[in-house]
């Protein structure tokens, strides 16, 4: 159950929202001088190239509070980041830098969940070696002559870190998604998707040409529902049987915080005889004892989930996506998949950082830095959420997932709540319409093993600080503060007062 | 008060009851009857009939069986199987365990391998990637909204806006999703989008994510074009309504990957300013190689850069780096910041990847010889594959990278695929790596024949090219006779 703020609150919201409609009343006076030059510009008689109302949205909100997003830094994403410093002086619509750099901004946005965004270390020499060897680029493609040694080794590696048969790795995360469903299911087939799955996911699926039904967020009787009436009924009209059904489904939504429930889908999949199709983009890494994500944080058989997808991008501090199954499956994408095809294979010392990062976290390379950052990025999550609730603030998503979206509701909030916490030195990302509900507007906060409980401590005081100022702390259930101290008599004195 | 008058309306009710005609009396009773019945009787239900018990649904759903995931792929199928190349994929390269000199990678201006071709820039490619690598590391952890945006890709846009001589330029971090997410930025349902048969794969993909009416010509032929934008023109006018909010766009290639052969672009432009259709050209191949500064193919005919609405170009080919970028005017370029799928929603461009491209550009401006040499070597071995009995060549004589088809073909596709696959083995052997053009059969629109894929760059020396081109005569005799 989402903890909900008071009515009152969301009344406000909306009224704020309708505010914005004001804006419609301004634009009859302010059709924008920049869309008139550039009409007469690009030519009269050309049929306009934006609809008016399509970036209204666009124009009257997001453009008031750009600043809070594509901040531009200058140092390794780490936990501690330099940001460029930017001034607008026409409200946004144009920055300049000042040339100032804010160095040392607690970094709370950046996805390095297992502090692997370094510059030094053994990820990164190991990368140098690779780069002096094999040089940046391929410029080819992995049916042609771009697939490298080095790509046949990673996806080895991949295979025994995920415990499958096989794997295959892409060079972008995205594309592995939109690249890859339609090699999978055609029309005739049936896709049954969250109702917040990312929009690689969306993609892929409309890419594919099947059908697709939506199901609401990790709600298993919605999903079953489906199930039984798409093989009870068929296809529409036709009434013929589908082919196949596919379930979309993420190990950790990235906007939610929720993690999936995985052991009843796979229940339900194994019942109806339908495939799962399993995203980690987020949970690989993060969840876990081991860091081999949501099936193992479950205690499940990985040879239960017939597609399992993820991306290197965030625990592993690289870039590009892998999918991971049965020999069978591999080898019909190698075959069928448009990215072996069509697109370029990865970068050699990208590959590299993986394969050095994967193995520091398997414990392969001799240390035990890997079930450490495990380890330090479990407690951080806990301890974090844990303190949030206790200041009374709204956070959705699982105690153990390291995503913590904290929610503003108001809109004015995203902006005030993102330029306050920069002036006090921490780097958020806050979310509103379209990414979110348009009175669901939040600040996601993403934990890494690489913040230690100082920069923790440092960065609650000022949401504490913050929250108060902006009156965030909606929740109406306060925990009670643990007792850090072990309980003596000292204690006891101090709460007989 | 109230129950007073309540009292004095009932009285007044049962006085009219006495005093009604009968005849009234009968009809709104034999009405209540009637309505009392309808109430109570069975409705009559259309579902009964097919609304199935719940065992008979659990039947249906224990009988259904699906297909596999996938279906099986036999193990000689020819794609299964890749080349292995150990080392990196330079000028000479070490493929299946054998040395051959590369015929195949598309890194016409040899930067891949940098260090080992004397130019006249002090830092090298790798150098320049090493150094972003020990200051930013190798990943960058975000989407460029949420601090995924460096300043080396800011440089890197300002570079490449100021090369092309354009507004703006974007970046991408992968090729393919460079035109095929820009595409669905523009045009919308309802759109209309003229393109050329023989437009390339991420091109297809992209009209079709953007779900906008898809009309085809023939390949190169512009009478073809403007047949099409005629009837299209006659549509307009039947509803002018509709043609005011349609939006036109042509989509067409610089250099065409799977013909080798130059767009018609002047003409191009003359229908665009005629018929009001906006131009996209996807400048993949002739980015670096075309043009006396290697601008591509706006350059090479001397045609003003804005009067072609987005430029989109890979940096795969001869940046020799990853990713893409479209450039031209900021009215344009700017929308894709928020609508760009593959840019809003994926992780940014690694940065080493972003400093490799920027010295490459350095490179390409500080030698603007190398294009002139890379267009006499193309012009040389077009010439020496002429004449190959069985194979003929399929693209001009400036494009890079062109193909060797079958002049007849077998009449099977498979067959065609498994004869060139011996020419291309036995190169192998002989030290030419070459490949063939891969393309997914079942989804292309318009599949082009099977072809021997040759790949021509500066590094390749004159005599190197006498010896492929001699290589495959030979091979392609033995084979084909």
């Amino acid at each position: 159950m989402r903890p909900e703020p008071g009515g009152c609150c969301c009344r406000r919201t909306v009224r704020a929202n309708g505010c914005v409609a004001n804006g419609e009343v301004r634009n009859g006076y302010v059709r924008s001088s920049a869309a008139a030059a550039a009409a007469a510009a690009a030519g009269q008689d050309f049929v306009s190239l934006y609809q008016d109302f399509e970036n209204f949205y666009t124009r009257n909100l997001y453009m008031r509070i750009r600043d809070n997003w594509n901040r531009p830094i200058c140092s390794v994403p780490g936990a501690r980041v330099d940001i460029m410093e930017r001034q607008s002086h026409d409200y946004n619509w144009s920055f300049k830098y000042t040339g100032n750099i804010i160095k040392g901004v607690i970094n709370m946005g950046s996805y390095n969940y297992l502090g692997f965004a370094r510059n030094t270390g053994s990820c990164q020499e190991a990368a140098a070696k690779v780069l002096e060897e094999y040089g940046a680029g391929v410029c080819s493609t992995r049916q042609e002559i771009g697939n490298l040694d080095k790509h046949e080794e990673l996806e080895e590696l991949v295979a025994r870190f995920l415990g499958v048969e096989a794997a295959m790795a892409y060079g972008m995360g995205f594309a592995t998604n939109s690249m890859n469903i339609p090699a999978l299911v055609g029309k005739g087939c049936l896709i049954l998707s969250d109702e917040l799955n990312h929009a690689s996911l969306v993609l892929g699926a409309r890419l594919s040409g099947a059908t697709i039904r939506i199901f609401k967020h990790n709600n298993m009787q919605s999903l079953e529902k489906l199930l039984k009436d798409a093989i009870v009924y068929g296809q529409p009209r036709t009434r013929r049987p589908w082919k196949k059904i596919l379930i979309l489904v993420e190990g950790i939504y990235s906007m939610e915080g929720s993690i999936v429930r995985l052991p009843e889908v796979i229940a339900l999949k194994k019942k109806y005889k339908a495939y799962l199709y399993l995203d980690e983009a987020h949970s690989i890494g993060a969840l876990g004892p081991t860091g081999r994500g949501v099936v193992e944080y479950f205690g499940l058989d990985p040879e239960d989930v017939d597609v399992m997808m993820g991306t290197f991008t965030k625990s592993f501090g690289a870039s590009g996506g892998y999918i991971g199954g049965k020999k069978e499956l591999i080898d019909y994408l190698r075959t069928h998949s448009h990215s072996a095809v069509y697109a370029t294979s990865l970068s050699p010392p990208v590959v590299e950082q993986i394969i050095t990062s994967m193995k520091c976290i398997m414990g392969q390379d001799g240390t035990s830095l890997g079930k450490e950052c495990v380890q330090q990025l479990a407690e951080n999550t806990r301890y974090f959420r844990r303190r949030l609730k206790e200041m009374g603030f709204i956070i959705y998503g699982n105690e153990d997932s390291p995503v913590v979206p904290l929610m503003l509701y108001m809109p004015a909030k995203i902006g005030a709540f993102g330029r306050e916490m920069l002036k006090r030195n921490i780097g958020v990302v806050v979310v509103g319409f379209p990414a979110t509900p348009i009175i669901e507007s939040r600040a996601r906060f993403c934990l890494s093993a690489a913040h230690t409980k100082e920069i923790l401590d440092t960065a609650l005081k000022e949401i504490d600080e913050v929250g108060d100022l902006l009156q965030l702390k909606y929740s109406r259930h306060r925990l009670v503060p643990l007792l850090d101290r072990p309980f003596d008599e000292t204690t006891y004195e101090e709460t007989e007062d | 008060m109230a129950t007073a008058t309540e009292q004095w309306v009932l009285v007044e009710m049962v006085q009219a009851l006495y005093e009604a005609p009968a005849y009234h009396l009968i009809l709104e009773g034999i009405l209540i009857l009637w309505i009392i019945r309808l109430l109570f009787s069975k409705t009559y239900k259309l579902q009964e009939r097919s609304d199935l018990t719940v065992k008979e649904k659990e039947e249906l759903i224990e009988e259904w069986q699906p297909e596999p995931l996938v279906p099986p792929v036999p193990k000689d199928h020819p794609a299964l199987n890749y080349n292995i190349v150990s080392g990196p994929p330079s000028h000479k390269t070490v493929v299946n365990g054998k040395e051959c000199i590369n015929f195949a990678s598309f890194n016409f201006l040899g930067l891949l391998d940098n260090p080992r071709v004397k130019y006249n820039s002090c830092t090298s490619i790798k150098a320049a990637a090493l150094a972003s690598l020990k200051k930013y590391g190798v990943g960058t952890c975000g989407p460029r909204g949420f601090y995924g945006t460096f300043d080396v890709h800011l440089d890197l846009e300002d570079r490449l806006a100021k090369f092309m001589k354009t507004e703006e330029a974007i970046i991408y971090s992968y090729g393919f999703a460079t035109i095929a997410s820009a595409i669905p930025a523009y045009s919308k349902r309802g759109d209309i989008v003229f393109v050329d048969r023989a437009a390339c794969f991420a091109i297809q993909k992209g009209l079709q994510a953007s779900r906008s009416d898809i009309k085809l010509f023939k390949h190169n032929d512009m009478a073809d074009l403007e047949r099409l934008l005629k009837e299209q023109e006659i549509e307009d006018q039947k509803n002018p309504r509709k043609a005011r909010v349609t939006r036109r766009f042509i989509v067409v290639e610089g250099l065409y990957m799977n013909t080798g052969t130059i767009c018609p672009l002047p003409e191009l432009v003359k229908l665009k300013y005629k018929y009001k259709a906006r131009i996209f050209l996807e400048e993949s191949l002739s980015f670096g190689v075309l043009g006396e500064h290697g601008r591509g193919v706006t350059e090479h005919y001397g045609i003003n850069i804005d009067d072609i609405d987005l430029i989109s170009a890979n940096m795969e080919n001869a940046l020799a780096s990853i990713g893409g970028f479209c450039c031209g005017r900021s009215f344009v370029i700017d929308h894709q910041r928020l609508s760009g799928q593959g840019y809003c929603f994926s992780a940014s461009l690694p940065p080493l990847l972003a400093a490799a491209a920027i010295e490459a550009l350095n490179i390409m401006e500080e030698n603007p010889g190398i294009f002139a040499v890379l267009k006499e070597k193309c012009g040389q071995i077009h010439k020496a594959l002429q004449g190959i009995s069985g194979l003929k060549v399929v693209g001009e004589s400036l494009s890079p990278a062109f193909h060797l088809q079958l002049e007849e073909s077998t009449g099977s596709r498979e067959q065609d695929v498994r004869l060139l696959q011996e020419i291309v083995d036995q190169c192998m052997n002989r030290s030419i790596a070459l490949t063939q053009a891969r393309y997914l059969e079942k989804e292309e629109k318009c599949l082009p024949p099977p072809s021997i894929r040759v790949v021509v760059t500066v590094e390749q020396t004159e005599e190197e090219l006498e010896r492929a081109a001699s290589t495959i005569k030979e091979v392609a005799q033995a084979v084909l006779l």
